[in-house]
């Protein structure tokens, strides 16, 4: 029970200004480090969502995202185990031209990786991977062992859960029939 | 309208008639506008912003109704954190507005800026900072929505000087939703049933009374669900008052230095029924050993408290006002008879080990416990307690009976030193035509000494029992019990008490001997003016019963028994 897991944590808020900063404070109260975060506009106009994964065990996530949930201004907040979600984060990896070049077998790494070509110019070319985090980690590894990577930068994760259950749109209908009362 | 009259206007929307506050440069305009508004609101002006919010939160304990503080930006702001934590962990509503600077000078380091939104988002229910003279109705009337619903709690306003200034038309819409925040969860019926089958088949019921049921205005339903089913009670220190002293079921008060059978029989029930109460540490001890031969019913309106400390075998989500006679209509009548007898043999022990010597010393050195039982029984049972934090606070709780709710206003969560003198200022104004008696022990009575002040200027009748040991008489106990009697920082070089009343024009007077006690009390109660009574006890008083932190609750130390 007390297993430590990475936990993908979703909230969805208000729009306000000092949201990450209510959020961030309940996993410092706990020591827990946010080991990625993502946030965006979410499909319902008005309404932010926030990605966070860390590493806890269950207990404590549970606590933490309850106590998440408790500000006023999260809308909704919950967790998930990875074989419960899908989910992608994004890579780019800028090289120089010339090593590029002198690689010999571009074809190959880009079938192996799935990688695509953002940009080249006589400096640099960017390449692009989406995939988990062992994935794009993996294409690191390969171009740093054959040729030097002048930046690399990974995204935070997104995630879908494979849930029958669309707990936000179900919680904003059960709310509206709420304030309708 | 103006922004600044747009507060007061709001405010008076809000039903405030009670304002406790400071001025000061970010929020001149604000008081600017109080001077037209003197004869709508009661304005308290005290000596310290610290003092002001632990006068709200008095005022807030006593009325029911939210304390609201004014005070300027920087330090002014800062000077309420200590108070806003103290509101946050004992969920009394407040709220606290700040002046801030303009908001062209916000994140500039401008003179007395602070982020105070930032500061206080984890020590508050909603921070929130006003920009603009048009968005102020709408975040007062926000402010009042989230602090009092649901588990009430303190909200911060910061109210930038330009939106004080500005003017926009006046419209006022009272809050009445929120997306996102639920403040009165629905009961669930099925939760209520499986409560009741687990109480039904209950030998040994046992329930734990906190400040929920207090804030929920639930006391009544409380004492229709414990006789129905005959189930013996006791209150957390927040929740003391929510049942009479003299109730039947009452057993008492739990935790640390609360009365032994209680916290013996938390491990000897087989069902615990937690009613707004959040079972905190100096509630269980180790929580490994807590109440695990039994299941666990929690009663509680906030989520988040359900299975955070104590894992519970039902979870009963909802307001107590709604949660205690949905179960008390399904509950059986019920005779527990044996059970509740079985409570005597430690109330015996307790009562030969401790509270006889206590309340009848047989040397001539006064304790802690006699003063207070003598002022509550010269009250009738019937003042509103208020305590400062440590000895004082413990003994005051102990040995101070009611009759009456909303009687105790201590500060519970965050153990405030200083809470006191200001807290007593705060409750008098929540309920005026009650006695109110503060005690305090010589530390937190000079936390906030400067507090004499309000006293003095606006004539608020508290009783204040200023219990002196010359100590710092809590840490004391613990050098004594657990580091060896090394005194680190404990002693303390006092001031003369009574001159210092003195020169606040308060009456007072000093008691030495046990043979002045009563007539002191006496004098203190004979008319509705300020009084300060310094008690001299003894120095080396103990507190008993006491478990030792992070121990298990039946590890109760006595005199007799403190290896």
């Amino acid at each position: 029970m007390n297993d430590i897991l990475l936990y993908t944590v979703t909230i969805f808020s208000e729009n306000h200004v000092g949201l990450l900063n209510q959020i961030s404070n309940i996993f410092t109260r706990r020591g827990l480090n946010i080991e990625t975060l993502s946030v965006s506009p979410s499909a319902i106009s008005g309404i932010h969502k926030f990605t966070v994964t860390t590493y806890s065990d269950s207990d404590t996530i549970e606590k933490v995202v309850k106590q998440i949930d408790k500000r006023v201004d999260i809308i909704k907040s919950f967790y998930n185990t990875d074989d419960e979600l899908v989910y992608q984060e994004i890579a780019l990896y800028k090289v120089s031209t010339e090593q590029f070049l002198g690689l010999g077998s571009i074809e190959e790494l880009i079938r192996k990786y799935n990688i695509r070509i953002l940009e080249m110019t006589e400096n640099c070319v960017v390449l692009e991977k989406t995939g988990h985090y062992d994935e794009t980690q993996g294409l690191f590894h390969e171009l740093s062992e054959k040729l030097t990577v002048l930046q690399f930068i990974r995204s935070g994760r997104i995630a879908i859960n494979k849930s029958k259950i669309e707990r936000l749109s179900d919680m904003l209908a059960k709310l509206e029939v709420k304030r309708q009362q | 309208m103006k922004g600044s009259y747009i507060l007061m206007e709001s405010l008076r929307a809000e039903g405030v008639e009670t304002i406790f506050g400071y001025p000061g440069g970010s929020i001149i305009p604000v008081f600017d506008a109080l001077y037209d508004y003197q004869d709508k609101f009661n304005y308290i002006l005290m000596r310290h912003e610290q003092g002001v919010t632990h006068a709200a939160q008095g005022y807030a304990r006593t009325s029911g109704k939210p304390g609201i503080c004014l005070v300027t930006s920087g330090p002014g702001a800062t000077n309420t954190i200590t108070g806003i934590g103290d509101a946050m962990m004992d969920s009394t509503p407040m709220i606290v507005i700040t002046g801030q600077v303009g908001t062209s000078f916000l994140g500039t380091d401008a003179f007395q800026e602070i982020d105070m939104v930032g500061i206080t988002q984890p020590i508050t229910k909603w921070a929130h900072q006003i920009r603009h003279a048009d968005e102020i109705a709408e975040a007062v009337s926000r402010a009042f929505y989230i602090a009092t619903t649901g588990r009430p709690g303190p909200v911060v306003l910061d109210f930038t000087k330009n939106a004080q200034l500005e003017s926009c038309d006046f419209n006022y819409t009272k809050t009445t939703y929120s997306r996102g925040y639920i403040p009165f969860p629905e009961m669930e019926l099925s939760k209520i049933e499986e409560a009741s089958a687990l109480i039904n088949k209950a030998k040994a019921p046992f329930a734990l009374v906190g400040q929920g049921v207090i804030l929920g205005n639930a006391e009544k339903e409380l004492i229709d669900f414990l006789e129905k089913a005959d189930i013996p009670a006791a209150s957390t220190l927040l929740g003391l008052s929510a049942m009479p002293t003299d109730f039947r079921l009452n057993k008492g008060f739990i935790g640390m230095h609360g009365n032994i059978a209680p916290n013996m029989k938390t491990n000897e029930c087989d069902v615990l029924i937690a009613i707004g109460m959040r079972f905190d540490d100096r509630v269980t001890g180790d929580l490994a050993t807590y109440a695990k031969q039994a299941k666990v019913i929690h009663l509680d309106i906030d989520p988040s408290e359900i299975d955070k400390n104590v894992k519970t075998t039902v979870k009963v989500v909802g307001n107590a006002k709604e949660t205690l006679p949905a179960l008390t209509k399904m509950i059986e009548k019920n005779n527990h008879a044996d059970w509740i007898k079985s409570f005597d043999v430690y109330d015996k022990k307790e009562y030969d080990e401790v509270i006889k010597q206590e309340l009848n010393p047989t040397d001539d050195k006064i304790t802690m416990g006699e003063v207070v039982r003598k002022v509550s029984d010269a009250t009738n049972k019937d003042a509103v307690l208020v305590t400062d934090v440590g000895q004082n606070q413990m003994a005051a709780a102990r040995y101070f009976q009611y009759s009456k709710t909303r009687s105790i206003v201590t500060s519970g969560g965050l153990g405030t030193m200083g809470f006191g003198i200001p807290a007593a200022i705060g409750a008098k104004y929540g309920a005026p035509k009650r006695t109110v008696c503060l005690f305090a022990g010589d530390g937190g009575f000079q936390m906030t000494i400067q507090e004499l002040g309000t006293i003095m200027a606006n004539n608020v009748g508290v009783k204040l029992i200023l219990l002196n040991n010359n100590y710092l008489g809590m840490v004391r106990q613990w050098q004594e019990l657990f580091f060896n009697e090394r005194y680190s920082s404990t002693p303390m070089n006092n001031p003369d008490f009574n001159m210092i009343a003195d020169a606040y024009r308060i009456k007072n007077k000093h008691v030495t001997k046990q043979s002045e006690l009563d007539s002191a009390i006496q004098d203190m109660l004979k008319d509705d003016d300020a009084y300060l009574l310094v008690v001299d006890v003894e120095e080396y008083g103990l507190i008993y019963p006491m478990t030792p932190a992070g121990t298990t609750v039946t590890n109760i130390l006595t005199p007799n028994n403190n290896e």
